[in-house]
């Protein structure tokens, strides 16, 4: 049962780093049904930031508290940035290109900020400081979750409900799902499109920086390359979930980690991506909208 | 310039510039040709040997050269892919190349051997641990300065049983060529010894962002110690993972481990992980005077294989001069027979092309630093 | 041309990508001997770039806008593009097709061996580029995961060759036939999924492929791959190294030959309108009568064919086959050829195969930056060309009035 718990709490874990990056790619879907394939591209960027300032910072002598909020700052600020860039080049030209344009226009902007990032700083692995402290209360239960998977775990819950009400109560949030459901309609009634679909991408990003910045101090260690990995289970998640859905996109993560984790521990980790990719696609055949995605009846 | 002028233009351009990158037929020299990965993510690993190559080539050719020819380096990328490196081949063979240092990874060594062994072409690998290109039989041609895997393998299970008496071993790999070949001839031989049991064997998949499933999977297992195969980033994040849940196991990997990469990455995780790596050679003359040679032109330490790369190229050109002539089975007696002062003493070949006296020992972190294990 | 205020936006965007790129171009940190390295220098670059680039792309707007005002009046007339002009006009297509022809013949003769074995490369890309433009360009099924079939080919010759020891020209036929089993297989559960969906999963499934390969030892020897596989044989004659590549040279280049004419000649058949009915517009190919089911099968099945042949093709030039060669990146890669050249538009889909291999072959100097700049292109291109180098010309008809 010890065992049946530990595994649990790892796929807690897996899952919710899953999630903070899955949010990002299902609200952009949401709104212009375009796989952001950059996303994971953001999400590393946003570490980079946050190792490069926090390192700048602890150097100058900063208290950790304050280093801690001025990274998680300057890593959503820039990532942000870097959001909104990638989709005002990439992206935007292409509102009203074939389908197929806007994707292979983010394959290649995921190639880019790639090699951008392995060429302006290091193909090596860099450690990345452990920005979490270990909280005394959490010793007894070291053996089965750590204090970082504990702050992982409760800032996607956080986030997840905020995102929420900010899509369901706020303005932005009326003229997101607005814009999610007709996008000339949403024009016609006087939303500026193009400003909503900015503040998604830059709300996105944002949130993948936080996330960024919490799972490389999680795992201690990043690359250019981690955002392609995490990026691509991510991106199943959210359609495990039914993509543009955002409690989908956390079901996903969580059902994600789950199956990983008890397929490491009860089979072997061997095949942990070729369960993952099973159940993503014995879920897709009997729910071809993922689990919580809306059924699309196409008119004419 | 109307449009079939321009087409014109363009056509006898691109003529030119593809028949500009054929090379010119040098005069008579030795060309050694030195293949490996010299750009990508897995270039440190390829162009220390580069650098060897080019110092061994400079003190020859300064003393007039192998029987009064100067030696020639033709050096080509394979970014250390299969697919690449027969391209590679392909291009040194055309060339016309009398011997081969390289290449670096495994992989790429196995897809290039076949097309060296048809042009009846001696090659030198500094890092090729692949106990298969050896041991096969398959590849006469192919010689390696640095011991295989299953020596590797060897020292760690060794090491695990006799000296820290553990009986049960838990066997990770990254499901790599080179992760996975050696976990599997250290699951053998712990079988074989009969003193403990491999109570896992699994293979991590290298990149994902927590491998906590499987740190608990190693903890249930109750091994004493765990033996991993892989490179550094998936075993730092391993044992931080493993500290962090208050798991004592000891931890021992190999040489893709045994980088000071790790020790930094994993900081005080990283103490007490044990590692294989090449002998320390510090006190040899030779190994003294090409490090001396390379910081005087480079002004940095030398890298990875460096040592075992100043070797193959010493060896190589000792067999041509003693053999007087480049022809191959010339060369292979020489290299079986004669010893030649390396950085790792007096080496010569053994029958499958190993060199003799080129082994492992075992490291430990200790104070932020690896340290030989007496 | 340029008026001040063009200027000064220039510098305002210049100075937003110094802010942007600030962190990651100028701050170099070593967070162990917690040092910090400043490249001030990289500052000035991004900014002078980040200029010019606007400025670049102001100006050849502007000249766009002259361009079409022009025609908009009747002063000009309107050019239809360079591709095509090539293609309508005989008079220019014949001999370019001929010197093509000739060139491609003589390629062995005229280059080494080493330039012939990247052109055979790049020739298979030309394949398997056509093979995925059946199932992306003209069905309109976006699959990420191409790279499978490929794989599948290939460790076909690999295994049926070490265990039953059958040769290549046995096996050339039988991996189009596994791998079209194959398309067959993926194709039938994602028969109901469309667009984004269909992609995640058809990426899942180039990666199961893959993942088995790796770990399932007994099958399939693991990541350490097999070697020794033959090279293709004719009548049993030995081949020296030159020559046998020689031989796979022209080997490939009919294999190119019959693709294209196959390839063709589906386009132009009942199959091939249906697909293109399947990719305009589903619902209505269906009211129309036609079965979705098996013009999707078909389309997969097809499309897999090739990258089965090819991958048996892989396997005998290489002689040795291993999982890391079947990643991700490769059916990006092909995706990329697929789309460069102009989706359903054979002509494109060539050059666009050779551009993309030949290049980074040449410009190894450039090594670093290769892949760098092949992302900026596949941007580049979608947002100012995004049907491809040579557009697809769709068959019109004309009714002559009596």
């Amino acid at each position: 049962m010890d065992y049946f718990v530990e595994l649990f709490f790892s796929g807690l874990t897996r899952g919710s780093i899953y999630a903070l990056i899955a949010l990002g790619y299902t609200m952009v879907y949401g709104i212009i049904g375009l796989i952001n394939f950059a996303h994971g591209e953001i999400y590393m960027i946003g570490a980079f930031t946050a190792l490069i300032v926090s390192t700048v910072l602890s150097i100058m002598g900063f208290p950790l508290p304050a280093i801690i909020i001025l990274t998680a700052l300057a890593a959503a600020i820039w990532a942000s940035a870097y959001g909104y860039t990638v989709e005002k080049l990439a992206y935007r030209p292409l509102r009203n290109a074939p389908r197929l344009s806007p994707l292979i226009s983010a394959i290649g902007m995921s190639m880019f900020l790639q090699n951008y990032v392995l060429l302006a700083q290091t193909p090596d692995f860099l450690p990345f400081p452990a920005l979490i402290p270990d909280f005394a209360f959490m010793e007894r239960f070291a053996g089965v979750i750590g204090s970082s998977d504990l702050v992982i775990l409760i800032t996607t819950t956080v986030i997840m409900i905020l995102l929420t009400l900010l899509i369901k109560f706020t303005r932005t949030g009326k003229a997101m799902r607005a814009t999610a459901q007709d996008r000339t309609m949403a024009m016609l009634v006087g939303i500026n499109v193009d400003h909503v679909i900015s503040v998604t991408f830059i709300l996105g990003s944002a949130l993948a920086a936080i996330g960024g910045m919490l799972i490389a101090s999680h795992i201690g260690q990043i690359n250019f390359y981690i955002g392609f990995i995490a990026g691509i289970k991510a991106f199943t998640a959210a359609v495990l979930g039914g993509i543009g859905s955002i409690p989908g996109a956390v079901l996903g993560s969580f059902i994600l980690g789950l199956t990983e984790s008890f397929a490491t521990g009860y089979v072997s980790s061997d095949y942990e991506d070729v369960f993952a990719f099973s159940l993503l696609v014995l879920i897709l055949i009997f729910r071809p909208s993922g689990l919580l995605g809306k059924a699309t009846i196409e008119k004419v | 310039m109307n449009l079939s002028a321009k087409i014109t233009g363009f056509c006898a351009a691109a003529v030119l510039a593809l028949g500009l990158s054929i090379p010119a037929m040098a005069a008579d020299t030795i060309k050694i040709g030195v293949a490996g990965a010299h750009s990508g993510d897995l270039a440190s690993y390829g162009l220390p040997t580069v650098k060897a190559a080019e110092l061994v080539a400079a003190d020859i050719n300064g003393a007039g050269g192998i029987n009064g020819k100067k030696v020639e380096l033709l050096v080509e990328d394979d970014v250390c892919k299969p697919e690449v490196a027969t391209n590679t081949a392909t291009k040194l063979v055309s060339e016309g190349v009398n011997v081969v240092i390289g290449h670096i990874c495994s992989g790429a060594t196995k897809a290039a051997l076949p097309i060296y062994r048809d042009a009846n072409v001696i090659v030198m690998s500094p890092s090729a641990t692949n106990p298969a290109l050896t041991q096969s039989g398959e590849y006469p041609n192919f010689y390696r300065t640095i011991a295989s895997d299953d020596a590797q393998a060897r020292t760690e299970v060794d090491f695990a049983i006799n000296k820290l008496g553990a009986g049960k071993i838990a066997v990770i790999h990254d499901k790599g060529d080179y992760g996975k070949g050696l976990a599997e001839f250290a699951k053998k031989f712990i079988d074989e010894s009969g003193k403990a049991k491999v109570v896992l064997f699994e293979g991590i998949t290298p990149g994902a962002v927590d491998y906590s499933a499987i740190v608990q999977k190693i903890k249930r297992s109750g091994a004493d110690a765990v033996i991993f195969g892989g490179y550094h980033p998936e075993a730092s994040k391993i044992v931080t993972q493993m500290r962090k849940k208050r798991m004592k196991t000891v931890f021992i990997s190999d040489d893709g481990v045994k980088d000071d990469t790790f020790i930094k990455v994993a900081g005080k995780y990283a103490e007490g992980v044990y590692a294989t790596g090449p002998a320390d050679v510090t006190a040899n003359p030779v190994t003294r005077e090409y490090r001396e040679k390379y910081k005087k032109a480079y002004g940095d330490e030398p890298g990875a294989f460096f040592d075992n790369a100043v070797a193959a190229a010493l060896a190589l050109t000792n067999a041509i001069a003693k053999a007087g002539s480049t022809d191959p089975a010339a060369i292979a007696k020489v290299l079986h027979t004669e010893d030649v002062a390396t950085p790792f003493g007096m080496i010569h070949f053994d029958e499958r092309g190993d060199a003799t006296g080129v082994g492992f020992t075992m490291y430990v972190v200790k104070d932020g630093k690896y340290e030989q294990v007496q | 041309m340029l008026t001040l205020k063009d200027l000064g936006k220039a510098c305002l965007i210049a100075l937003w990508f110094v802010v942007l790129t600030f962190p990651l171009m100028v701050i170099k940190v070593n967070p162990i001997d917690r040092i910090i390295t400043w490249r001030w220098h990289n500052m000035l670059w991004v900014g002078l770039g980040s200029f010019l680039c606007y400025l670049a792309g102001r100006i050849w707007l502007a000249r766009r806008d002259v361009r079409l005002r022009r025609i908009r009046q009747g002063l000009a007339e309107e050019k239809p593009p360079l591709s095509r002009r090539i293609l309508q006009n005989p008079a220019i297509w014949r001999p370019l097709l001929a010197a093509g022809v000739l060139f491609f013949l003589a390629f062995p003769a005229l280059f080494s061996t080493y330039q012939t074995n990247i052109m055979i490369t790049a020739l298979m890309y030309v394949v398997l580029g056509l093979g995925l433009n059946i199932v992306v360009g003209v069905a309109g099924l976006l699959d990420l995961g191409y790279v499978a079939f490929y794989a599948v080919g290939a460790y076909a010759y690999a295994l049926l060759n070490l265990h039953f020891g059958l040769g290549f020209w046995t096996v050339l036929p039988i991996g189009g036939l596994l791998a079209a089993t194959f398309g067959i297989l993926l194709g039938f559960p994602v028969l109901r999924l469309r667009g984004d969906y269909l992609a995640i999963v058809t990426l899942g499934f180039g990666e199961i492929i893959r993942l088995i390969l790796e770990n399932w030892n007994e099958f399939s020897h693991g990541p350490s791959g097999i070697s020794n596989i033959p090279r293709p044989g004719l009548f049993g004659i030995q081949m020296s190294l030159d020559q046998s590549i020689t031989y796979l040279y022209y080997l490939m280049i009919g294999m190119v030959t019959f693709t294209i004419f196959v390839v063709n000649r589906l386009q132009n058949s009942r199959i091939g309108r249906a697909w293109f009915a399947l990719r305009e517009d589903e619902i209505a190919c269906q009211a129309m009568g036609i079965d979705k089911t098996r013009t999707k099968l078909t389309a997969f099945a097809l499309g897999a064919t090739w990258a089965g042949m090819v991958g048996v093709i892989f396997a005998a030039k290489t002689t040795f086959v291993n999982p890391a060669s079947f990643t991700f990146l490769e059916s990006a890669i092909i995706l990329c050829i697929v789309v460069l050249g102009g989706m359903g538009s054979i002509v494109g889909v060539i050059i666009a195969a050779l551009v993309l291999i030949l290049l980074p072959e040449y410009l190894r100097a450039f090594s670093e930056y290769r892949m760098l700049v092949f992302g900026a292109v596949l941007v580049v291109m979608m947002v100012f060309r995004p049907q491809g180098i040579v557009a697809n010309i769709r068959k019109t008809y004309q009714v002559e009035e009596k």
